[in-house]
């Protein structure tokens, strides 16, 4: 769509351009580039030295499970709730449009503080409750894991609705009318365009569950070899003066953040194509 | 099991009496996530709330004009607003950039961008402290300082106004700037006259973003600005050591402040939403 005026770059072209690279390689490409070097400063030692210690093995295992069953949640919650806000009216519609988007925007810190005070086993509005029936969340996974979730749940839903409402109800409608029932109209013809855009927000919420650190840090209690994830043990590495095992460990992280957005650039980069691609056929 | 054709259309096309067109598996549904959705975050926010009130006005004030708290309001809210000032400018320059320009290595910058969304924020303060900190090779040491604040801010916030501006530049129609410049108007007259009023929407809503991610951090600054009193330390550490003291109920009065500000910034997004849609 870009119609590039060649030959037309003045000034204030190159001046904008130089500016951004400046700001950009100040704030974040220097800065990640260096915790690279300083990792590999004494060779692989230092990231090797994680797999051997088994208490970081188990906080590795604890961020990998807690991120992956925050993210099957978020999952299938978000593609319902898409579904219902852009295929369906009900009273109270608008109101849980805007309310989604709240996790986004609160302090983790307050996320941890409003869990604890529903589900603390001695004195939250459910806790008690539910330590009677041996099920406790706070200072255990379950926490976490709600935690986890928490912080990442409108990640699926921001990317589905503007898919949805997109591409329309013509589809599935003559699907209905041919005789499909919901669920295979929902696996036949809606769930399939709407693929990329659940894939994309999977890569989000995964990248956003594996680092979430605030809300963690309240609900969580921090236990080694228990309850501390990853990103718990890189602050506590460092704060102990450990810096070249918080750095390999930040570096793990980074990798797995700088892959999901590679991840996700390639995604978007093939739905652009495909679309180009359909627009120059009809 | 199909559902009759004829049904389904008529409550497509149009709301039934009970303003609803849910099947029975739909409402089953709505039903399961609006109880998930309770459990995690509606339930467990008011309660903050609930806790805040329950010590009455006058407990909440004093929490929260706290000699110590106040500081660390003031601290966290001047940083919040000089940040996204910054953003707004920043991030609409490198969203034209991104845009408008081309030059190789641009889908570098595309990646970078989104580094600081995806970068744990435990990450990313030690990664701005490797620049930024004692070592810094620049000899720029801000750790421990005010300016760390606004350092760390200033990365965690960098996609929200660049990832909003973009797509409406892009749907932007030079034609109309070809024709305002062939009618005699400069480069400022059509950036103040035509661009910026289409891209204003944009960019309210990512600084309402920005600010309001900015006025919750936490993470990024565990490691970069010693949370010292009166100095570096911000409202997220103000509640968390209010937490670990055991004092719940003046963490809630804090984080209620908070939520106040969230709440005004989806308020603020919804506004700004509803009236781009009404135009579109």
């Amino acid at each position: 769509m870009a119609s590039p005026r060649k030959g037309r770059k003045g000034t204030v072209t190159y001046v904008l351009r130089l500016f951004v690279i400046t700001y950009l390689l100040l704030l974040v490409a220097w800065p990640v580039a260096l915790v690279v070097t300083n990792t590999f400063e004494g060779g692989t030692a230092s990231l090797t030295g994680i797999f051997d210690d088994p208490d970081l093995v188990h906080a590795l295992q604890l961020s990998a499970t807690a991120a992956v069953v925050a993210t099957v949640i978020n999952t299938v919650f978000g593609v319902v709730v898409s579904l219902l806000l852009v295929r369906y009216q009900f009273p109270g519609k608008r109101i849980l449009s805007a309310l989604i988007d709240l996790p986004l925007s609160v302090s983790p810190i307050v996320v941890g503080l409003a869990l604890l005070l529903v589900y603390a086993g001695r004195d939250g509005w459910f806790g008690p409750t539910l330590e009677g029936w041996g099920f406790q969340v706070i200072f255990a996974t379950p926490g976490i894991i709600m935690a986890t979730a928490f912080v990442s749940l409108p990640l699926v839903i921001r990317e589905v609705v503007p898919v949805l409402q997109e591409i329309g109800t013509e589809q599935e409608q003559a699907a209905s009318s041919l005789g499909a029932s919901g669920w295979q109209t929902f696996w036949r013809i809606t769930l399939p365009s709407i693929k990329w855009a659940v894939v994309y927000g999977i890569v989000l919420t995964l990248a956003r569950s594996l680092g979430e650190f605030g809300a963690v840090k309240v609900v969580s209690g921090n236990v080694l070899g228990e309850t501390r994830t990853t990103t718990l043990a890189v602050e506590e590495k460092y704060l102990n003066f450990d810096q070249q095992g918080a750095y390999a460990l930040s570096f793990l992280l980074a990798s797995v953040s700088v892959l999901a957005i590679v991840v996700v650039f390639i995604i978007r980069a093939r739905v652009a194509r495909h679309a180009s691609a359909e627009g120059a056929a009809s | 099991m199909s559902t009759p054709v004829q049904e389904g259309r008529t409550g497509l096309s149009r709301p039934t009496l009970l303003n609803h067109n849910l099947t029975v598996s739909t409402g089953i549904g709505l039903g399961i996530s609006m109880l998930w959705f309770s459990l995690l975050v509606l339930i467990p926010l008011s309660a903050v709330i609930a806790a805040a009130a329950a010590g009455g006005w006058t407990e909440f004030w004093r929490t929260i004009t706290n000699e110590q708290t106040a500081a660390a309001i003031k601290l966290t809210v001047f940083s919040a607003v000089g940040v996204t000032v910054v953003n707004v400018v920043a991030g609409t320059m490198i969203a034209w950039v991104l845009v408008r320009d081309r030059f190789p290595g641009k889908g570098l910058l595309e990646l970078i961008i989104d580094i600081p969304f995806a970068l744990p924020t435990i990450v990313a303060g030690l990664v701005l402290l490797s620049l930024y900190g004692v070592d810094s090779p620049l000899g720029l040491n801000f750790a421990n300082t005010g300016k760390s604040v606004f350092l760390a801010f200033l990365f965690v916030t960098l996609p929200f106004v660049v990832r909003m501006v973009q797509p409406v530049l892009e749907e932007l129609d030079e034609d109309v700037e070809e024709a305002a410049a062939s009618l005699g108007a400069n480069r400022f007259t059509i950036f103040r006259r035509i661009i910026l009023p289409s891209l204003a929407p944009a960019i309210a809503a990512g600084a309402a973003l920005s600010f309001a991610r900015a006025v919750g951090e936490y993470g990024s600054l565990v490691l970069l600005s010693g949370n010292l009193p009166f100095k570096s330390e911000v409202t997220s550490v103000r509640i968390l050591s209010a937490i670990e003291n055991d004092n719940r109920a003046g963490a809630a009065s804090i984080a209620t402040l908070l939520l106040v500000i969230s709440l005004a910034v989806i308020i603020v997004l919804d506004l700004v939403q509803r009236k781009v849609a009404r135009r579109g």
